[in-house]
């Protein structure tokens, strides 16, 4: 449990999300120093000894990422923190996370790329690498954060998501949210909800480690619990054992996206302001969402009918809210810190709306006047 | 125009200057013993060291949308090379309060001059101590904290033993701030820039 | 003194797991999976207590044929996921098994940092000189001037001397052993796991398939031979000049010292910051 939750606090995006790993129930961290995220690990080396959890600093990010694997088979809600260069490194890993159905959370605090970038200026440009960043066809979690009070938010529900579906999640933060102190009030434990994942019901000897099932998630035994069982990154039959049998890889390839379809309704987390009569909309996600909320009343104060929809949840991508949006809106604009990763699944779900791009590359934050002066236009 | 509380700081100086940490708990006081809601942010990086630093805080009864500093209502410039690189967002209403020790120059007649480095220096015996003393002297012009907020959250944010310094350092600038007439101030233009964003 | 193997087959592999496994016909790596099960019913472990970790190569098929807690990790990061399980339960006793290429190529960053941090961990490198899986490319331990699939024309790199690394890194324990003396490395591996902190042993063996064949020793038999000849007990050497140590190699405990490891110091932190 977080013992500051209840309480009235100044805090960094970066502090928040330790608060809301610990009240999910994190008990292990593992990272490697990075900024704009070393705050995370900062915190959490102070905090988790005493909640008799665990953290280490590991030698890279590659092991960082192995090492929350390691710590959540053995049935410990695991975190690692990191930034985009750190992010490519965790790329092989999660993977594996994701091959074998291991629940974790990565946060990406993301800054401006490619390469070592700008190291201190914010940026969305992680957004397709948080996606695809691992080989292979895998589904996966993505959630962006806004704001101090979404980093505790969003990190419990990236645990609990985790949990439930038994995949990765990553939290895409940036630099503005993770050093921007803002006023919150954190629930009290008891408030906050938290899901464990399905453990095994039946006795060892009746145990299928990766037996299907209704929602696709098969209940997962702690290692060290008496369930022995093989874990492996190699594609597996229903006992954990690789395969090459086609009706085999094929099951299991379409089970891992199945289960995460299943729960599209609860995964798919959008937020929507001032939409109901909108003409025009931004959609926005992470920072820029606050941005774009300013942009918004303003115009409304001018009397255009602007409304925005914030995507909290990245991937499996909302379609359906943008889908409305869309329906409902003759122009739709979408800024991003990046030279447009967003709006090329906006532009999926439907090219019939005029779909308006914003970038900016520049290692700044996009003022609320550069949105204004788009909807002014639309 | 939006009908809102918005007020919007800035505080700019050399790096060491103790800019950060001065609205850091700047951003406490008002944001846990006064109630209003908070965003403080600063600049990292190169300028955190030896160059500029930079600091903002956006306070508003209501909840903030855009985190940032959009026009200032207040700068405060510890030296006159950040005083001349940040005051471009201050809005023509905006005061400027700057340290009489090292700014000599000011862009704009809404200014108030107060040797916050001498003060510290003089009174306290630590030049360091000058952003307290400058952080007092801000409350007393945005007029938004009681100077009991500071104290707090100046005890919770500085070690123990420099917390008594910078407390006196807080009323020492405070006391010179009072002796200013904000309403001496000319008045700003209007402009209508002023309405939009 | 070497165990009966046979009921330790029933004992401590899989039942449900098909033989036969995928190695070659001759491959050392059996001898190991042997050694390893002797040493564990040796130590009286239980198989709901141990863990075994690989990562990829021939030696990483390993953990698919014992009945405990396994895992096949990526390329070159068991060690990590190792770590990140030691943590999360210090009862576990946690094995890993990797090839040279594996711990000393991609993995050679984890494997000092393993050894540094000195984790309760134990780590057994199987050493054929090669990649073998992948089909004979030279991995960090090809003897400068042999042959392999990426080294046509003669290796002209040097080889890392696996167990005097890990030493230097810090290991509490550390060990070599051949696939020809499976006896000694019975001890050897009972020696490491037994032994609190990081521990190593090194198994020197025989890819006939992919490195013999390229380098005069085609057959399993004439590497194993290869190895008793060229293997010089740790006390032995000793005695011996460097001329007489050319092209040979040590076995036996190189290192066995008593010093804080990582699990229990942390415990410490725990208790410390609890009081507080």
């Amino acid at each position: 449990m977080s013992e500051k939750t209840g309480q009235r606090l100044l805090l960094q995006g970066n502090e928040a999300i330790v608060e809301g790993a610990l009240a999910a129930g994190c008990r292990f961290f593992a990272g490697y120093p990075i900024t704009p995220a070393s705050e995370i690990a900062e915190l959490m080396s102070l905090r988790l000894p005493a909640l008799n959890g665990t953290f280490i600093q590991m030698e890279d990010e590659i092991a960082s990422m192995g090492a929350i694997i390691g710590a959540s088979l053995a049935g410990v809600k695991s975190l690692t923190a990191t930034s985009g260069p750190g992010f490519s490194l965790m790329q092989e890993n999660l993977g594996f996370a994701c091959a074998a159905e291991v629940p974790c959370v990565v946060v990406n605090v993301m800054r401006a790329g490619p390469s070592t970038g700008l190291s201190t200026s914010p940026a969305q440009g992680d957004v397709m690498q948080a996606r695809w960043g691992t080989h292979g066809d895998h589904p996966i979690i993505v959630l962006a954060v806004s704001s101090v009070s979404d980093c505790f938010d969003l990190t419990i529900q990236a645990f609990n998501l985790s949990e439930k579906y038994r995949v990765p999640v990553i939290v895409l933060s940036d630099e503005i949210v993770a050093h921007t102190r803002e006023t919150v009030i954190l629930p009290e434990q008891a408030a906050v909800t938290v899901i464990d994942r399905m453990r095994p019901a039946v006795p060892p000897e009746w145990y299928i480690p990766y037996e299907d099932n209704s929602r696709g998630v098969p209940a997962m035994a702690d290692m060290g619990s008496g369930y022995r069982h093989h874990v492996t990154g190699l594609i597996h039959d229903v006992r954990g054992f690789p395969t090459e049998r086609p009706e085999e890889v094929d099951a299991f390839i379409r089970r891992l996206f199945r289960k995460i379809t299943n729960g599209f309704p609860e995964i798919q987390l959008t937020k929507t302001v001032m939409l109901e009569d909108a003409e025009i909309a931004v959609i926005a996600y992470g920072a820029v969402t606050r941005s774009a909320l300013r942009a918004v009343r303003q115009a409304r104060g001018r009397g255009i009918r602007a409304g925005l929809l914030q995507l909290i949840t990245l991937y499996p991508f909302p379609r359906k809210a943008v889908e409305a949006v869309l329906r409902q809106c003759r122009r739709v604009l979408v800024p991003e810190m990046n030279m447009g990763q967003v709006i090329r699944e906006v532009k999926r779900v439907n090219v019939a709306t005029e779909i308006v791009r914003h970038n900016r590359v520049d290692g700044q934050f996009i003022t609320p006047a550069e949105i204004y002066a788009h909807l002014l236009a639309m | 125009m939006m009908q809102e509380d918005r007020y919007e700081l800035r505080f700019g100086g050399a790096g060491g200057q103790g800019i950060i940490l001065a609205a850091v708990i700047f951003a406490e006081a008002v944001g846990i013993h006064e109630g209003f809601h908070v965003c403080q942010s600063q600049s990292y990086g190169p300028e955190a060291r030896g160059g500029r630093s930079r600091a903002e805080i956006v306070i508003s009864s209501e909840p903030i949308d855009y985190p940032r500093v959009i026009g200032m209502d207040l700068f405060l410039a510890m030296n006159q090379a950040a005083l001349d690189a940040y005051f471009a967002d201050c809005k023509p209403r905006g005061i400027l309060l700057a340290d009489a020790t090292f700014v000599s120059q000011v862009p704009t007649s809404r200014a108030l001059l107060l040797p916050f480095t001498t003060i510290a220096r003089q009174q306290l015996g630590d030049a360091l101590a000058a952003n307290m003393a400058a952080l007092g002297a801000v409350g007393v012009v945005c007029g938004r904290v009681r100077l009991a907020s500071l104290e707090k959250a100046i005890a919770r944010r500085v070690p123990a033993k420099f917390k008594e310094l910078n407390i006196r350092a807080l009323h020492a600038g405070a006391a010179a701030a009072r002796q200013l007439d904000l309403a001496a101030l000319p008045p700003f233009i209007d402009s209508e820039e002023e309405k939009e964003v | 003194m070497t165990e009966k193997t046979g009921s330790l087959r029933h004992d401590y592999l899989r039942h449900d797991k098909k033989f036969p496994h995928v190695w070659c016909p001759g491959c050392g790596n059996g001898i190991v999976l042997g050694s390893l099960i002797r040493a564990i019913a040796r130590l009286g472990l239980q198989k709901d207590e141990l863990v075994l970790a690989a990562g990829i190569g021939c030696s990483g098929r390993m953990p698919v044929y014992v009945d405990f807690n396994t895992l096949h990790a990526t390329h070159g990061r068991a060690l990590t996921f190792a770590t990140g399980i030691k943590l999360a339960r210090p009862a576990l006793t946690v094995i890993i098994v990797m090839g040279d290429g594996d711990a000393t190529a991609i993995g050679g960053n984890h494997f000092i940092h393993a050894a540094r941090r000195n984790l309760d961990l134990t780590a057994i490198i199987i050493n054929n000189q090669i990649y073998g899986m992948t089909g004979g490319q030279y991995s960090p331990t090809t003897p400068y001037g042999s042959f392999a699939a990426t080294a046509a024309w003669g290796h002209i790199e040097h080889a890392f001397p696996i167990a005097e690394l890990a030493a230097t890194a810090g290991a509490s324990y550390v060990a070599r052993g051949t696939v020809y003396h499976a006896a000694m490395l019975d001890d050897l591996l009972a020696g490491g796991i037994a032994r609190k902190g990081f521990s190593v042993i090194e198994v020197m063996s025989n890819c006939h398939t992919q490195y013999g064949r390229r380098n005069q020793m085609n057959d399993a038999i004439t590497m194993l031979r290869y190895f008793k000849e060229q293997a010089v007990a740790v006390d032995r050497a000793a005695g011996m000049s460097a001329a007489e140590m050319a092209g040979r190699f040590t076995i036996g405990v190189l290192a066995d010292v008593e010093k804080p490891n990582f699990t229990e110091e942390y415990q410490k932190i725990r208790d410390r910051a609890r009081q507080q």
